[in-house]
């Protein structure tokens, strides 16, 4: 369907959906480098413009990618939910964003019509949102997700520990573990990006965090971020695996170059439900996704990069995962070129994501080559702390040595408890206390030498 | 104030990771987050700053070699870092010099690139080639090319260029905080434009804290001899070169 728009002396025109969704969408270094962004601010808002008067109902009559050619359209497709859908399905995607908007709309409400959304549905509606839309509407929402504690509560904040070290040497990366423990990080979950891939590394990094686990009755899980496939392998070798990690993209193209496809997920899956390792809850999926994913694998068939983004996350959604984590500067400067762009996907993503309902968190982060400093982190982990992010990242002095880029630090997450008032999981909240760690109000206490935890 | 910090500094012997930093309050304390901003400032400008040309041209002549400056299709340092594809594709002047120069088919094409951190290649090229080039000097050698704005698979059209067997490149890599200049070098047999990457063996982190320059120039140069011998790079192309090393003690100084 051809779309049209005037703005000023200028008729702008549309040949279809695919191309009002990357036109009206923010400025993103990825898009241009795509040739799919607007030409100038008055095509932008034109497409915004024209974006904002399309029915929702359009969404479900007008696949930007086709279903015979990918598997996620199928996806999409098959999983839409048209009984939630229906006290929406006279709204257009302006007529949304004020529903989204009314004070009578409440969490609840917005749960009970997200399985009638389409991710190209909410792709749209956050491109004619201001960043505080994307913080309000989100900060409405909560994605309560378990499995050996309580992540997504209203007025808590958890962080993933990440401890990587540039060998996968077991004493640096306990070092780091410590140290962030010593912190109060790590309810999310205590995470390793292996250098290397192999099954037996990933077994030798499981089973050395699952002891420290036992060891200090850490109500917590762990995790090292390998390949789906090696987990499968080492869930077959009855191996400690407790999350399942994959990256993932919107595109089938995205995911096979990742070496993965939506059976595999299947797959891991099923091995998860059969492992049944979770104490309080059942959700064992931790899924990474970015900005830019499918341009870099040359896999968006002329789709924008935020709305290919929302597409991966119908493959979370799928799996109803613990954690999702959107990865959102490391990609580089092509795809995000400066802060500005970093903090306005940081909140399209966590929106989108809890939309979806998703246990969004974000890897606040840049490259060096980014034009960004630590200060746009700081921005933007205190706009995500106020939109009701469900974690983040602490990484040792912000600084990972292993992957070569910056990201929120332990500090990073004691200053936004300060300033917002947010308390780690109830059960990892308890243990910190047990532990001497942390006083009842979260602040940490001095550590005294002869701290259990130090004796390792 | 508390400095509830260093019970546990005896950890950081363990990693370089910036561990055991302590607090004031639940912050850093004011030497540590200026530390962390310094290491970031000299990170950030080794991105943004230019390679001096003239300098490596002076050393290529003291050292007898024959040199081509060259330029990519990114004009200018913004365009570089927001269009990578344009770093991959020499510009048009440039494919003119190299056609003018009438080349002959060499063995091995070495190419210097600013990339990412024009100051590694500064502080590490030259160094790094007085240990090399005495390692393959049994081996044909193209001028080596001076590149502005390139990225590693610029080498590919390079190498194709000169007919070159192997082409090989020195770039700047991206700056770590801790790592500001780092040199990285990529070697391809049978260089072709449209080559993907698992077609290249990569040496990465030569810095100072990193590898020593002997010790990649023997790499470097076990891979181009198994290279040319077994007509392959990359995946296919395994670096048994540490084993090597522990069979007759080479490299040892």
């Amino acid at each position: 369907m051809v779309y049209h728009h005037t703005v000023g002396n200028f008729n702008f025109t549309f040949p279809d959906l695919k191309t009002v969704l990357a036109k009206a969408s923010p400025e993103k270094s990825g898009d241009e480098m795509a040739g799919l962004a607007a030409k100038n601010e008055q095509e932008r808002i034109a497409a915004k413009l024209v974006l904002a008067d399309i029915p929702l109902k359009q969404f479900l009559n007008e696949e930007i990618i086709p279903s015979e050619t990918d598997a996620i359209s199928r996806l999409i497709q098959e999983t839409h939910d048209s009984k939630s859908f229906q006290s929406i399905s006279h709204l257009t995607v302006g007529g949304f964003r004020d529903w989204l908007l009314a004070y009578e709309t409440d969490g609840l409400k917005i749960a009970q019509i997200s399985p009638g959304l389409t991710p190209e549905m909410v792709a749209a509606v956050s491109k004619i949102m201001a960043n505080q839309d994307l913080i309000l509407v989100a900060s409405k929402i909560r994605v309560v997700t378990k499995f050996r504690n309580t992540i997504g509560l209203k007025g808590h904040f958890s962080t993933r520990l990440q401890p990587n070290n540039a060998t996968d040497d077991a004493k640096g990366i306990m070092a780091s573990t410590i140290d962030g423990l010593l912190y109060g990080v790590g309810d999310a979950v205590i995470g390793i990006n292996p250098v290397s891939d192999s099954a037996d590394t990933t077994l030798r990094l499981l089973q050395m965090l699952d002891k420290l686990r036992h060891q200090y009755e850490i109500p917590t899980q762990t995790c090292i971020l390998s390949h789906v496939t090696t987990t499968i392998d080492l869930i077959n070798r009855n191996a400690p695996v407790d999350l399942i990690f994959q990256s993932i993209g919107g595109t089938e193209k995205t995911n096979s170059s990742f070496g993965f496809s939506l059976k595999t997920l299947d797959e891991a899956y099923q091995a998860g439900i059969e492992l049944d390792r979770g104490t309080v809850g059942k959700n064992f999926m931790y899924f990474e996704t970015g900005q830019g994913s499918a341009h870099s694998a040359n896999a968006h068939h002329g789709v924008d990069q935020q709305t290919c983004e929302v597409r991966a996350y119908a493959v979370a959604r799928k799996y109803k995962p613990l954690l999702v984590n959107t990865v959102v500067g490391f990609i580089g400067p092509e795809y995000l070129y400066d802060g500005k762009q970093v903090i306005r996907a940081g909140l399209e993503d966590h929106f989108c994501g809890k939309l979806m309902g998703l246990p969004m968190g974000c890897d606040i982060c840049y490259t060096n080559h980014i034009n960004a400093d630590q200060d746009d982190m700081d921005n933007l982990l205190t706009l995500l702390g106020v939109a009701g992010c469900n974690f983040i990242m602490g990484v040792p002095g912000a600084d990972d040595v292993m992957l070569n880029y910056q990201s929120t630090s332990f500090h990073d997450q004691l200053y936004i408890r300060q300033v917002l008032g947010l308390k780690r999981a109830p059960e990892f909240e308890e243990w910190l206390f047990k532990m001497n760690l942390s006083d009842r109000t979260g602040k940490m206490l001095e550590v005294k030498q002869g701290s259990k935890l130090l004796d390792l | 104030m508390s400095d509830a910090s260093n019970s546990w500094e005896k950890l950081k012997d363990f990693t370089d990771a910036r561990i055991a930093l302590g607090r004031t309050g639940g912050s850093l304390k004011t030497q540590e987050l200026l530390a962390f901003r310094k290491d970031h400032a000299l990170a950030k400008d080794a991105v943004w700053t230019p390679l001096d040309f003239t300098l490596l041209e002076n050393e290529l002549e003291n050292m007898n070699l024959d040199f081509l400056r060259l330029g990519s299709e990114a004009s200018d340092r913004e365009t570089y870092i927001r269009r990578p594809d344009l770093g991959r594709k020499l510009s048009q002047e440039s494919i003119a010099i190299i056609k003018n120069s009438n080349p002959s088919p060499a063995d091995i094409s070495i190419l210097i690139a600013d990339g990412l951190s024009a100051n590694a290649i500064s502080t590490h090229a030259i160094f790094f080639l007085e240990e090399f080039l005495p390692l393959v000097d049994r081996f044909s050698l193209a001028p080596i090319c001076l590149i502005n704005q390139g990225r590693v698979a610029i080498s590919d059209q390079i190498g194709e260029l000169f007919s070159s067997k192997i082409s090989i490149i020195l770039i700047g890599e991206r700056p770590g905080l801790s790592s500001p200049y780092s040199m990285g070098i990529y070697l391809t047999y049978n260089p072709k434009a449209g080559n993907t990457d698992e077609k290249r063996n990569c040496i990465s982190n030569i810095r100072v804290g990193g590898l020593p320059y002997a010790y990649a120039a023997g790499k470097l140069a076990f891979l181009t001899s198994e290279a040319l011998r077994l007509k392959l790079s990359g995946i296919d192309l395994k670096d048994t070169f540490d084993s090597q090393l522990l069979k007759n003690d080479f490299g040892k100084k």
